[in-house]
């Protein structure tokens, strides 16, 4: 099972992101969980410049800025 | 440089829509027309222009950059104008303030990021000339960038680190210098989609504001005498340069929509540098951005950051309306 995680304290950014990730993961019907983590202290760990970051398996793949549903749908399946 | 908009907007509001030139309707809905086409455009190209600097200067190496050369105060400038080129949202504000501090960059220099990144970008640069022409946008970015160096500079001789959060400063004591850059080494024609697509999407997030504001402005250009807040709002009055900066605070969200309004004010008799000192207000400074720095500051750090950086744009308002 994969897990996607969408690094954000909560902005609008951040919310599209986790939306986006949901809706990509329900499009796609690949068994994944969405996480969202708002905690600062627990963001800094993965030494986070700039929000909102997406991470699929612990790797940051998009950063500072919005992912499209597309977008993940393509790096979930890779 | 943008004739051909006006006439396509005379043409289609006098000639097409057959409204009257000199008509209060018309002028308005002329204005509305020419200043929508002409604001929009320049964004999309400035959002652009400014992908393409951004994709070759990503905030890590900016970090990296700063935290490892020393350069004689330059580096407040070097952060100050990085401020200008890198996107920002202020919910990056707090995890790009600790990735700073924690790459071992001085309180002072993150404090002049942190300024102008708000203040100057590619947003409030396009609204900016496509409403007061590119002088006033030159003169703006100029002192956005100064304010950056200059609060900065004061902010850091003030020696504020105590009043940082207790496990701010043990990140603090901690600081070393660290490489979290991965080389994107991709052509710019493979950059590209990404790079407009990102701008698009920028624009989609404003694009309401924007339209608000300029109707609101075309209403108030259309139906307004000329000089109409002069009696209100003048040079002579001291307490407006204050004033504007301490209403422009509160006022985050619309920053988009706020610029193509007080454009009308200033046509109508509000002198500019009022005009610009309320504009910093809306842009630099925002309440929100206040509650996020909460977690990494004290109250007391947060009141003397934005008490320090409204103190400037005061300053600098009474400034242009002194030499402008």
């Amino acid at each position: 099972m994969k897990q996607i995680k969408v690094l954000g304290p909560g902005c609008a950014k951040c919310k599209t992101t986790y939306n986006n990730a949901v809706e990509a993961v329900k499009q796609s019907g690949i068994d994944a969980e969405v996480v969202k983590i708002e905690d600062i202290e627990e963001m800094l760990k993965y030494n986070v410049l700039t929000t909102p970051v997406l991470m699929v398996d612990e790797v940051a793949l998009i950063k500072g800025r919005i992912a499209t549903v597309d977008e993940i749908k393509q790096l979930l399946t890779k | 440089m943008f004739n051909w908009l006006q006439h396509f907007a005379d043409w289609l509001i006098y000639s097409l829509a057959g409204i009257a030139k000199g008509s209060k309707a018309g002028d308005a809905l002329n204005f509305f027309v020419y200043d929508t086409l002409k604001i929009f455009l320049l964004l999309f190209f400035i959002t652009i222009i400014m992908g393409i600097i951004n994709s070759y200067f990503p905030v890590e190496k900016v970090r990296n950059f700063l935290s490892r050369k020393k350069m004689y105060g330059l580096e407040y400038l070097f952060a100050s104008f990085f401020g200008v080129i890198t996107p920002f949202c202020s919910c990056s504000s707090v995890p790009l303030f600790i990735g700073f501090v924690r790459g071992g960059i001085p309180l002072g220099i993150t404090f002049s990021y942190l300024i102008t990144a708000p203040l100057v970008n590619e947003v409030a640069i396009a609204i900016f000339a496509g409403t007061f022409g590119f002088k006033t946008t030159a003169i703006y970015v100029i002192s956005g960038i100064s304010l950056g160096v200059i609060g900065g500079y004061t902010l850091g001789k003030l020696k504020l680190e105590k009043l940082l959060t207790p496990w701010v400063q043990g990140i603090l004591s901690n600081a070393q210098s660290e490489d979290l850059l991965e080389e994107d080494k991709s052509t710019l024609l493979k950059r590209m989609p990404a790079i407009i697509k990102e701008a698009i999407n920028i624009i989609k997030g404003i694009a309401i504001y924007i339209i608000i504001g300029i109707a609101v402005g075309g209403l108030m250009h259309g139906y307004l005498p000329t000089g109409f807040f002069e009696h209100y709002i003048n040079k002579k009055q001291w307490f407006a340069v204050p004033l504007s900066v301490i209403m422009g605070v509160p006022m985050y969200s619309n920053a988009a929509g706020v610029i193509p309004v007080v454009q009308v004010l200033v046509a109508k008799g509000v002198p500019l540098g009022t005009a610009i000192a309320f504009m910093m207000g809306v842009v630099g400074l925002s309440l929100p951005e206040a509650m996020l720095l909460k977690k990494v500051m004290t109250w007391k750090l947060i009141a003397i950051y934005f008490g320090t950086i409204a103190f400037f744009m005061i300053l600098s308002g009474y400034l242009f309306n002194v030499i402008l």
